[in-house]
């Protein structure tokens, strides 16, 4: 019980000072830049979670994190590192604005339904095919997965600008807007659409079933040790392949939602590396799908907090991507420091 | 007329290959030197952006192009260093801190890059190996990036090195057997952070001949995957710095398929003949990997190829 104690409270203090790092060198960069660090800070802070507009803002672009993240956190315990959540995110988007294409569906909740759905289908088909070449062909996963990527978003772009292009968007390409009626809308009177309760949802029953039920127990035991459970035999391709299906289902939902509720039609700003920072978030949170939440506000929260950055200060565009990139460096380099809490303590409470 | 638009496709093609094809022989052989010693260093496509920026600046305000390439080869050092120190942590994944680097490498080139978007540094020139022929599609097909023959030779050295000196001899051995290493007294931390730094050195190379001689000029969109593609290159080379060359070669071709094409008027479907590489790559690697057995020629400390 105790090490449970000290695993817990290790698995939340390392991450949290690898973020505080994370802003501290990135307070450095920017005062050599000539920017003041102090105001740099308080500008992330205000403008992710200053007041109700940027707070539900931040909650807002943390909805599809939740997602994305979920698409490499999944994955990751049954030990893959599947990091083409942009193409799974792609497909889901293309699926959920493609489908009215090729049938009538009915208005309301039905439709949106359906149309996420056809997101969440197609994004696990396209992880889960990642799955199926790393069990049976021996292809690296992280490599496969990003290529895979590549090719949704040329897809993608091939779709929308060529063959499904509405001949009404005019400057910028784009698929036949969603139907209103299907569109998702936001939450009671708040700002957030109803995507951050879907991810929520999700993270829950990710955690449900990883901790909780014989299935996570067995995937998980996969990501500790796949040849230990092959000889206990537990089924392992058929529980990987799930493991990414799941991921990418989530991913492929991210997309749907982001079609159905924010750009109302498949365009190119749908690829706006979502799945990239759901990468981090999921490192950050260690693929823990309870710790996804908190760290997919944070950092959604100092996305949005960019254009601020931007405007006040006028520091370049990428000056978040930046803090983002020496954050995951950091909390991945902390992996070092794990284990040596849980010695210390030992060690003190032995001695007399 | 057919035959003639035929011939101007396949000329542009092989162009094409060798232009489009420098930057991945670059990635690939520094990817190559990493991977011979235990190590995989996803970070090279972050390496690609951020040396091609660096090299871009260096050869702005020096007005010296071979400058920047300097420039650029020592900021891909940079990182590679950077990769190989943290990988040496205790518990650390080289795949996570290469995807780690990816997203911050390109983070600082956009960021450092923002006031180079707009002006034209000075380029690489030409060398002309098309002086006998009076058609000035196969001038244009033989104009060849003075980057080329730099990365020739340094594929021809590296696969002598690798057999014949001590360098290659220790390289090998840390990334064969780690314990070998250490029972002889070779420090396999140093030796792997140095190869690491050596992969970066020669990717910033790439870096630089992507944005001082093509597309010859810096944005955001310079690369997309190619550093990673040299990286499944390396696989399906058998890491091999000779086959890196063919291979390297071949996925240029791939490339210059898109803008080849498009060249005779034919545009339609433009982003699916990007798309070629890509799967290119991925094919490539379903039918060179294979379930329960490592690859001929991998290093058997690579976390990939076991």
């Amino acid at each position: 019980m105790k090490f449970f104690w000290i695993s817990l409270f290790e698995g939340v203090l390392l991450p949290l000072s690898s973020v505080l790092a994370g802003l501290l060198l990135f307070g450095i960069f920017a005062a050599f830049g000539g920017f003041d660090p102090l105001k740099v800070w308080t500008l992330l802070f205000m403008g992710a979670f200053g007041d109700a507009f940027s707070l539900q803002n931040s909650l807002q672009r943390a909805a599809p994190l939740i997602l994305t993240a979920l698409c490499v956190a999944i994955p990751a315990q049954a030990g893959l590192i599947v990091i083409g959540g942009e193409g799974a995110l792609a497909v889901g988007g293309l699926a959920c604005a493609t489908l009215p294409y090729l049938f009538t569906l009915p208005g309301g909740v039905i439709g949106s339904f359906c149309v996420l759905l056809a997101s969440v289908f197609a994004g696990a088909a396209w992880i889960a095919l990642v799955g199926v070449l790393r069990q049976y062909r021996g292809v690296n996963e992280t490599i496969s997965s990003l290529l895979m990527g590549y090719i949704a978003i040329n897809l993608f772009k091939f779709l929308v600008e060529d063959v499904l292009k509405d001949p009404l968007s005019l400057n910028k390409p784009s698929t036949r807007p969603l139907e209103g009626s299907i569109q998702i809308g936001n939450i009671l009177d708040f700002d957030v659409h109803w995507g951050l309760v879907w991810g929520i949802m999700l993270c829950l029953i990710s955690f449900v079933w990883l901790y909780l039920s014989t299935n996570g127990f067995a995937t998980r035991l996969v990501g500790g040790n796949s040849r230990a459970a092959k000889l206990v035999g537990i089924p392992v391709n058929r529980l990987t392949i799930m493991a990414c299906a799941l991921g990418g289902g989530c991913a492929g939902l991210a997309g749907g939602i982001q079609v159905a509720a924010v750009h109302t039609a498949a365009n190119a700003s749908l690829i706006e590396g979502l799945g990239y920072t759901g990468i981090l978030v999921s490192f950050v949170a260690r693929h823990q799908p309870l710790a996804i939440l908190p760290v997919a506000i944070l950092l959604g929260g100092f996305a949005a907090a960019g254009s601020m950055l931007q405007r006040h200060l006028s520091m370049p565009d990428a000056s978040v991507q930046v803090l983002l990139g020496f954050v995951l460096v950091i909390t991945l380099a902390s992996e070092a420091a794990r284990g040596r809490l849980g010695l210390l303590i030992q060690t003190r409470a032995v001695k007399p | 007329m057919n035959l003639d638009i035929l011939s101007d496709i396949l000329l542009a093609i092989m162009g094409g290959a060798i232009r489009v094809g420098t930057p991945f022989l670059f990635v690939s052989l520094g990817e190559c030197i990493t991977e011979k010693s235990g190590r995989i260093n996803l970070g090279l496509e972050g390496v690609l952006v951020f040396s091609a920026m660096a090299g871009f600046a260096g050869s702005l305000w020096s007005g010296l192009p071979w400058v920047g390439v300097l420039v650029a080869s020592l900021a891909g050092a940079f990182l590679g260093a950077l990769h190989g120190i943290l990988c040496s942590l205790p518990r650390v994944n080289d795949i996570a801190v290469g995807i780690g680097l990816m997203l911050l490498g390109t983070g600082l080139a956009f960021y450092f890059g923002k006031p180079l978007i707009q002006p034209q540094a000075a380029q690489l020139s030409n060398i002309s190996l098309g002086f006998w022929s009076d058609s000035s599609k196969v001038v244009q097909a033989l104009n060849i990036n003075p980057l080329f023959p730099v990365g020739v030779s340094l594929a021809l050295s590296l696969n002598w090195a690798f057999k014949n000196t001590r360098w290659g001899l220790n390289l090998r051995m840390v990334g064969d057997s780690a314990t070998a290493a250490l029972a002889i007294g070779a420090s396999v931390a140093k030796e792997r952070i140095l190869s690491t730094c050596y992969g970066g050195l020669i990717a910033g190379i790439g870096g630089a001949s992507l944005s001082l001689y093509y597309p010859g000029s810096w944005n955001e969109g310079l690369s997309s995957g190619q550093g990673l593609m040299a990286v499944a290159l390396v696989i399906y080379a058998r890491w091999n710095p000779l086959n890196c060359l063919y291979a390297a070669l071949v996925f240029g071709g791939a490339g210059a398929i898109g803008p080849a094409l498009q060249s005779v008027g034919f545009s339609k479907g433009y982003n699916l003949f990007n798309a070629i590489p890509y799967a290119l790559t991925l094919l490539i690697l379903i039918l060179t990997c294979a379930p329960n057995r490592t690859i001929k020629g991998s290093p058997s400390e690579l976390s990939v190829a076991k």
